[in-house]
């Protein structure tokens, strides 16, 4: 759509800017403020420099919670997206059953993340959890507070219980959106289902798998509540991601400079990670016009 | 058209639909099946005893009890847990919406300086981790005399759901065809005539879309409606922590309580069910 240049729609966006603001740059400069200041409390603050982030470069704790951060986000990647798809292509496409499917498989995504966490802590169990106990009954050994592996794989299967029904929506509203002729046309070439899906179904999928990547890589990223209340960075610190490190770091230790420092890079991370998916977005949507 | 069509290599006919649409149905009945096992166990743990519990494995429980919902209507640290997060939600999908509909005609519509850069600025927004920002909250709430209160918690969440609201409201109404306002505004309606009279009406679904979002993750987060609150204003995630420390490990009533958690959502969803997979892909379909 061709866009009207006019400057005074900054009084319609004045509202919007001014409470992101207020909720965003404020508490940001309270971290920029810790992460070069060192204090000894009483609000005296003296000027430290860069300290904190040489103190945290050079912690191979962060590094190590950084490495597992990366591996966790790629695993929840090529597990989700891949599933998602190919569940949406499952759906029916209209009448009852779509929209009861589309009730069930929305469920998992509106409930408080604690709650989650709490669910799978529960059905994990190996004394009163159906999960565990069937496991343990099969002879498996399995225990979350003692095995990584099983920690792991519990927050990964946790995980894409809990989100894998975001791509599928996302998915299947792309694909609803696809027009019949294309099918048609399809059709008449006798083209087979996986041409369908190759030629026809994943170029139109473009857009929202873009949007579907973007969410999830950032909010995998950024996960805390769900692994804290299942293994609470355990055992050991195996699953402690880079969330519960900072939280630990800042609310448990309270060594606020550090923990500072810390937030800006994470921060930084997602920022650069999310703004490569962005400009490929928006040139996406510029190639998507038509001439 | 014709490009994706002769794109198309010609190979062996489809298979029968009939064999390929029975594995499909089978597939989606498997996973929703997965999505709802724990979802079932937490049900059938909130209507047993912590005795049974504890002490058997049952598909099914044994001597169903309400015990465990009784005692969470029954004390006011519960339930009201429950009306405090019902609040700040709905403070916060009302404000976020409201200020978010200009913005978004603003960036649908006109070009003007900043423009691509203000988006992105909201977006890392969403992008912040709720854990970074934690601590600089109950510092800035608790200097400007608003910690404990529901609008804090529902101002702090406009953090990540202003962003979005906008987001999606803006690609529901880069839909319209720009025609409609001009129309309009020769026909003589105000701006704000026109957009809540005309143009509000026409993007109705993707308003309902971005309530519903606000909604959600305003309801999923309890890291920092725990942080912003403590005394006057406790939320359902406090209620469930402390209670199910202090009383030692009381199963029954956690289950109950991770239940009645899910019904808002559940509610809401049956209302926007219509329009909810067009929403997730922020109406860029």
């Amino acid at each position: 759509m061709q866009k009207t240049q006019n400057n005074r729609a900054w009084f319609m966006v004045l509202p919007v800017f001014l409470l992101v603001a207020f909720s965003a740059v404020l508490p940001l400069m309270t971290v920029v403020n810790y992460a070069f200041n060192d204090t000894f409390g009483e609000n005296v603050f003296f000027w430290v420099g860069t300290d904190w982030f040489q103190d945290v470069l050079t912690d191979d704790r962060m590094w190590a919670a950084l490495k597992r951060q990366l591996i966790f986000s790629a695993i929840i990647l090529a597990i989700e997206v891949p599933l998602g798809i190919a569940i949406a292509l499952c759906m029916p496409k209209r009448g009852i059953w779509a929209s009861l499917c589309l009730v069930l498989l929305a469920l998992p995504l509106l409930i408080p993340w604690n709650v989650v966490g709490t669910i799978w802590q529960l059905f994990a169990r190996i004394d009163i959890g159906l999960l565990g106990y069937t496991l343990d009954q099969l002879g498996i050994s399995y225990n979350l507070g003692q095995n990584a592996t099983a920690a792991w794989i519990t927050l990964i299967v946790m995980d894409v219980w809990h989100w894998t029904s975001l791509v599928i929506l996302l998915s299947y509203a792309g694909l609803q959106a696809i027009p019949q002729a294309y099918y048609q046309a399809g059709r008449i070439d006798q083209a087979s289902r996986w041409a369908v899906f190759r030629y026809i179904e994943l170029p139109k999928l473009k857009g929202v798998l873009l949007i579907a990547v973007l969410l999830r890589f950032m909010d995998s990223f950024m996960i805390y509540t769900e692994p804290f209340v299942v293994t609470g960075g355990g055992p050991g610190s195996a699953t402690t991601f880079l969330s519960i490190d900072l939280v630990k770091m800042a609310l448990g230790q309270f060594d606020l400079g550090p923990a500072a420092a810390f937030s800006i890079m994470y921060f930084l991370v997602i920022l650069l990670v999310s703004w490569a998916f962005y400009t490929i977005m928006v040139n996406l949507d510029r190639e998507d016009v038509p001439k | 058209m014709t490009a994706v069509a002769t794109a198309l290599p010609r190979r062996r006919p489809a298979r029968s639909l009939s064999a390929g649409t029975a594995v499909s149905r089978v597939a989606l009945v498997l996973y929703i099946l997965f999505l709802l096992v724990p979802i079932y166990w937490l049900v059938n743990m909130s209507f047993k005893t912590n005795v049974e519990i504890l002490s058997t494995m049952t598909l099914w429980p044994a001597r169903p009890t309400l015990q465990n919902y009784v005692n969470i209507f029954s004390d006011s640290t519960w339930y009201m847990g429950y009306v405090n997060s019902l609040i700040y939600v709905l403070m916060n999908t009302v404000i976020s919406v409201t200020v978010a509909l200009p913005a978004a005609y603003a960036f649908s519509r006109y070009s003007f300086v900043g423009d691509k850069h203000l988006f992105f600025w909201l977006l890392t927004n969403r992008m912040a981790p709720p854990a970074v920002f934690a601590l600089p909250f109950f510092q800035l709430y608790s200097s400007i005399g608003l910690f404990d209160t529901h609008i804090a918690v529902a101002l702090a969440h406009c953090l990540f759901n202003v962003p979005l609201a906008v987001w999606i409201l803006e690609g529901f109404m880069r839909g319209v065809p720009k025609e409609i306002d001009e129309t309009a505004y020769v026909d003589g309606y105000s701006w704000f005539r026109f957009f809540t009279r005309i143009f509000m009406p026409l993007i109705a679904s993707g308003i309902g879309v971005a309530a519903f979002f606000c909604f959600m993750f305003s309801w999923v987060d309890l890291l920092l409606s725990r942080t912003l609150t403590s005394v006057n204003v406790k939320t359902i995630g406090v209620a469930m922590t402390r209670t199910s420390s202090a009383t030692g490990l009381d199963y029954g009533t956690l289950a109950a309580a991770g239940v009645l958690t899910i019904v808002p959502g559940a509610v809401v969803i049956w209302f926007v069910r219509n329009y909810i997979a067009k929403g997730f892909a922020l109406g860029r379909v």
